[in-house]
């Protein structure tokens, strides 16, 4: 089996967003969050491992400048709440961060890079249940490519993506690979579905798999 | 990994990887629900044959944690006291479809024998004389905790070797993950094979303890004796036993260690076991964290080992 490398990393791969367009979209998606929070008092942005938490951090980021406070943020990991664990040989563990004021009472805004299937909102609504309970939960994606399984849908999105299932849809963000960029792509093969999010250095590669 | 049966089936990876899950898996016992649904529909079969307390009741929390459903069986009002054997125990158990077993056998050997029979992961927790690899990983995991890192760390094991899973487990996965370790013990009650094991062996507490970062006690399995192995307990105390007056000599940063159960004024003293710097009470409650990690990685995939 050849090992086409370089597929990934561009050649058949087309860029649909670049750096400063993704820019643009979260600054856009933090003052959507602003207004339809009513000024976002007590909200907590919580990114989904892996792609998720540096967008967190730059929504946290931007809302902060905006409105002159500090915006808690941390991490979910839903490992544990996956639906598809028995598809695959077990799965690293990643940290769930919650910060100091916890969940209860709070609005929480979801944030992933990807959103496809549903089934990682699914599961990550699980692992909220577990960890308390928010006043109301939000959901913000970088990027939506459509094919829902699940009656899940985004309050926030950065671009509506139209794909084929058979295609492949890949974040780059500075935080995890150097550099932004959202890439749209020919499927991979995926013979015994290798464990996707950190086969070939793409790291939120359709994370809601 | 299918099974757990030896600390030394694990390499320094899969060591890490047990030891990296259980730390994240921690954080679950702080919550207000202490439960993850990851486990759910599978079954936990806790066969025990000997008594425990601390390790079956710690793979019963760990099992429940994941959501797992447990059987509980002990030998003492079971069919084996009517004289069934291990392997027809087994062949029930695999009847009933169980996912993963855990066993604690007096016969060394007995997880292996299992393993053979039954289709699930098989879980050793302490078979005779010979392993006893949770408790390692917990030990491990424990150390890692106080000290930050186990490459280079200096443990001394003490006590009662010959007898002692616990220090069979200890020795061999401390040595993958780069300690070194010392045995300290009479001559009578350190096995006849140690020199095959990959670590140092001393009869002078005294002079090991200065040297040593980790100390780790071990009782004395008087239930296991069939000989005298040394003249009075009195004796063994003076020599092998941890007082407030050896525990002084220790270096500042060094912890005290004991799996369980200990008897004061044996080999610890209970000054010294009741100091911050023993780490007795925190081993047992990183022991659950450790056996849900190693259920996590046995029970959850599709069976074919852990992926990384």
């Amino acid at each position: 089996m050849h090992a086409r490398k370089h597929a990934d990393d561009g050649s058949q791969s087309r860029a649909v967003l670049e750096g400063p367009e993704i820019d643009r979209a979260l600054t856009r998606i933090a003052h959507e969050v602003l207004e339809r929070t009513k000024g976002g008092a007590d909200i907590t942005l919580l990114g989904i491992r892996t792609g998720g938490v540096p967008l967190a951090r730059r929504l946290a980021e931007r809302i902060e400048q905006v409105e002159n406070r500090s915006i808690p943020w941390g991490a979910l990991d839903i490992t544990m709440y996956r639906d598809d664990l028995r598809l695959a040989p077990a799965r690293a563990v990643g940290r769930t961060e919650i910060p100091a004021e916890g969940v209860d009472g709070r609005v929480v805004v979801l944030v992933d890079d990807v959103l496809f299937s549903g089934r990682t909102v699914r599961a990550a609504l699980d692992a909220l249940n577990d960890l308390g309970r928010p006043r109301a939960v939000q959901l913000a994606v970088l990027v939506d490519r459509g094919h829902r399984e699940l009656p899940i849908r985004a309050d926030y999105v950065g671009k509506n993506l139209p794909t084929s299932v058979r295609e492949n849809v890949t974040v780059r963000l500075q935080e995890l690979d150097g550099h932004d960029a959202v890439l749209i792509g020919p499927a991979r093969p995926r013979a015994g579905r290798a464990p996707e999010e950190t086969a070939t250095g793409g790291t939120g590669t359709e994370a809601d798999r | 990994m299918r099974h757990l049966l030896s600390a030394g089936d694990l390499t320094l990876d899969e060591a890490t990887l047990v030891l990296d899950t259980a730390k994240e898996l921690a954080q679950v016992g702080g919550r207000s629900v202490k439960k993850l649904p990851t486990l759910r529909g599978r079954t936990v079969v806790n066969l025990f044959y000997e008594d425990s307390t601390r390790t079956r009741i710690s793979f019963e929390a760990a099992a429940k944690r994941m959501s797992a459903d447990v059987i509980n069986f002990s030998a003492k009002g079971s069919s084996v006291s009517k004289g069934e054997s291990l392997k027809d125990t087994a062949l029930t158990l695999q009847a009933m479809g169980a996912d993963g077993v855990v066993i604690r056998h007096s016969a060394s050997g007995a997880a292996h024998r299992l393993a053979e029979w039954v289709d699930g992961a098989v879980v050793n927790a302490g078979d005779g004389t010979h392993e006893h690899p949770t408790q390692a990983l917990l030990d491990a995991y424990t150390i890692r905790e106080r000290m930050g890192r186990l490459d280079g760390l200096r443990v001394a094991v003490v006590g009662d070797i010959r007898h002692s899973r616990v220090a069979r487990s200890n020795v061999l996965l401390l040595n993958t993950l780069g300690a070194e370790v010392t045995l300290v013990a009479p001559p009578t009650l350190l096995p006849v094979s140690v020199r095959t094991w990959p670590c140092s062996v001393s009869y002078d507490l005294d002079e090991v303890l200065p040297k040593s970062d980790v100390v780790m006690m071990l009782r004395v399995q008087a239930e296991r004796m069939n000989a005298a192995f040394f003249p009075t307990a009195r004796e063994y105390s003076r020599r092998y036993g941890l007082d407030g007056d050896r525990f002084a000599r220790m270096p500042d940063h060094a912890i005290v260690m004991h799996p369980g159960p200990m008897i004061r004024g044996m080999e610890i003293s209970a000054e010294v076991a009741d100091s911050p710097r023993s780490t007795i009470v925190e081993q047992v409650a990183n022991g659950v964290s450790v056996r849900m990690a190693v259920l996590y990685l046995l029970l959850s995939g599709s069976g074919s080992g852990t992926g990384n």
